[in-house]
């Protein structure tokens, strides 16, 4: 059974953005790094691994759609235990939107063969949508399962798996393949290791192009139905503060509290 | 600014030692300064699975096999935390008690002490100092007496990191009658042998977080295959070793002088005074470019240092400058700091006390700065015949 997590490398979350007058936005990271492997990720990377550790999965793929740079992001999969990383990398991808995004790496999910769990963070930080998990699992025609924060069991070709939802959690079962999306709850993402890291740095990860791939359906900017239409930083907010007096403590609290009624924010 | 030796790897390796520091150290710092200990086990154990006690040892015994250049990265990252205690402990460890088992140990005794040092599972101390010999090794009076092919320990060691926790020691003891730098060894003792003990804990003014203690040792039996090297050349050895302990707080001093100033900038534009924020006025933003101008210097002093060790020169005058100058300018920026505190630089609330306080260290531990001025001026021609 292989295990592929799909990652995606997005800007630090300590980077500083920004935006030109033309709408083009670019952003550095002066005490570190200006692109990280997506937070949510690390779930999604912690927990292929431990599938190959713990329900005997014989390899823990990472994959992912972008640019050359994108390895970086691939050598931290790598550093933190996946056996192996594979780049999707082809300017007829470039622009893409969730949907184009989703056929890429279905196709290469196909590619890979064998696969009977996809894992992904619950959302990217960078775009926000959550998507694109639901729609790869669309595309395979596999079960998604969606905020899962625990696996249970994987037995008979079956999975079972803890859901978080708002009003609280659910467990289900659902047949082999699975497209999982996982929430922060599900483990505790390990360290690159030194030695991960060493290894890491002499792995090599192949580059696969649309040429390599089968993908069904159109891609790249062209293709998108979301496109970015206007991009703008919003000015910044007006912000004052307030010295709440009064000659008891219980005096302050009071005027603090019919305040914050005052203002709506209770 | 990118450093040519840094490559992609170390890189990566810093932003595992930076969340490590960040997740594992900087949220337990303010209990254990108040409780004046750390779990080194516990920690030290949680750093040796990920490799970071051993990087330039031999990977035959767990080590990295790397260059000196993870081990700068590492003691980096370690001096930007949140304390300066427990990257000390730590470099008790990597830097100070285990640099001569690991280049001049026998195989077996490596197997023994130093693949527990580099997995985590030992926690190690560096025993020379004693009541009336600090800075002046040459004075040290514990003996270790021939009895067969056992030493027999008897006296006293102060100032020891780690000493109520250590499971090691490595220990300076004088092996025979002569006296000054002449007849002294290096033997490991293990802390459970009869006769050793702890005598008392050390209240400190700074480096809370750490343990430092007064052992004492009553008739310590240990073999005599415990000792690192043949026997008379621990001083030798010893002064090998403080060359690396040097490096390594030099190293921790210079992003701990950093963080202290990118602190006191956040804080002087936040705080308003007579109408503008206090970064406006000229002397404040004009001292702190003064500041971070001594903290490049001394950096670039210090990388100096590492690509000549790494190419086979003797730095001991270089690396006792960069002592010299880390131990006076980390007091320089701490005073700064914390005048541009103002009264928030005085109270516990901000890190910037304890920073005031940590930093002192520096210019007595590991060699006063009388001591490099000494070397500096032996090596200069200058040093008066005693």
């Amino acid at each position: 059974m292989k295990v592929v997590v799909c990652t995606k490398q997005t800007p630090s979350t300590t980077a500083v953005f920004t935006v030109d007058a033309n709408g083009h936005v670019s952003w550095d990271d002066p005490g570190g790094k200006p692109n990280i492997v997506n937070p949510w990720d690390e779930y999604a990377i912690e927990e292929a691994i431990r599938l190959k550790e713990n329900h005997g999965a014989t390899d823990a793929i990472a994959l992912t759609v972008g640019s050359e740079e994108s390895k970086d992001a691939l050598k931290t999969c790598l550093a933190m235990g996946c056996t192996e990383a594979i780049l999707v990398s082809d300017s007829a991808f470039d622009g893409s939107d969730t949907v184009g995004t989703a056929r890429v790496l279905a196709a290469a999910i196909n590619k890979i063969g064998d696969v009977q769990i996809a894992v992904f963070g619950n959302r990217a930080i960078d775009g926000d949508t959550g998507l694109t998990p639901v729609q790869v699992a669309r595309k395979l025609g596999w079960t998604p399962l969606t905020y899962v924060s625990a696996i249970k069991e994987i037995s008979n070709g079956q999975i079972t798996v803890e859901r978080l939802l708002d009003d609280g959690k659910e467990t289900v079962t659902a047949p082999l393949p699975v497209v999982i999306s996982v929430v922060k709850e599900i483990n505790e993402p390990r360290y690159p290791s030194f030695m991960g890291i060493r290894k890491a740095n002499r792995a090599t990860i192949p580059v696969w192009t649309a040429a390599d791939l089968e993908v069904d359906g159109a891609t790249g900017a062209e293709a998108a139905k979301v496109n970015w239409g206007h991009v703008y930083a919003p000015p910044p907010r007006e912000g004052s503060v307030e010295i709440i007096e009064g000659e008891t403590i219980e005096e302050k609290v009071r005027k603090l509290v019919d305040k914050l009624f005052e203002e709506k924010v209770i | 600014m990118k450093i040519a030796d840094f490559t992609e790897e170390h890189e990566m390796f810093r932003q595992t030692v930076r969340r490590f520091v960040e997740t594992e150290i900087n949220p337990h710092v303010e209990e254990w300064e108040a409780q004046r200990i750390f779990p080194a086990h516990e920690l030290f154990k949680k750093m040796g699975n990920l490799g970071l006690l051993g990087l330039t040892y031999p990977e035959e015994y767990g080590g990295g096999g790397v260059d000196y250049w993870y081990q700068v990265v590492l003691l980096e990252e370690l001096g930007r935390a949140d304390c300066a205690g427990v990257p000390m402990a730590i470099a008790v460890q990597t830097d100070m008690a285990t640099p001569a088992l690991a280049e001049f140990g026998t195989h077996e005794q490596k197997q023994k002490f130093l693949v527990p040092a580099i997995s985590g599972d030992a926690v190690f101390s560096i025993a020379v100092s004693e009541p009336d010999a600090g800075s002046d090794v040459a004075a040290i009076r514990t003996r270790a007496d021939s009895d067969g092919e056992m030493y027999v320990i008897n006296g006293s060691k102060m100032w020891i990191t780690n000493g109520t926790q250590a499971d090691y020691l490595t220990l300076l003891a004088r092996t025979s009658g002569e006296h000054g730098y002449r007849g002294m060894s290096l033997i490991i003792v293990p802390t459970d042998t009869p006769g050793f003990s702890v005598s008392r804990k050390l209240e400190k003014m700074g480096n809370h977080s750490s343990d430092t203690a007064i052992l004492s040792f009553d008739n310590v039996r240990v073999p005599k295959a415990n000792r690192i090297g043949p026997e008379g050349q621990g001083f030798i050895l010893q002064m090998k070793q403080f060359q690396r302990e040097r490096l390594a707080g030099v190293l921790m001093s210079i992003s701990g002088m950093e963080r202290a100033i990118r602190m006191t900038i956040d804080y002087c534009r936040q705080r308003k005074t007579f109408g503008k924020p206090l970064i406006e006025n000229q002397w404040i933003y004009f001292r702190i470019c003064e500041l971070l101008t001594e903290v490049e210097a001394l950096r670039h002093l210090t990388y100096h240092c590492v690509r000549e060790l790494l190419a086979g020169e003797d730095m001991t005058r270089e690396v006792a400058m960069a002592k010299l100058k880390a131990g006076r300018l980390a007091r320089e920026v701490a005073d700064t700091c914390v005048q541009f505190h103002g009264g928030m630089g005085y109270v516990e609330e901000y890190p910037i006390a304890r920073y005031f306080r940590d930093a002192r260290l520096l210019s007595i531990g590991g060699g006063a700065d009388e001591i490099m001025l000494g070397i500096v001026a032996k090596y200069e021609g200058i040093l008066p015949e005693r």
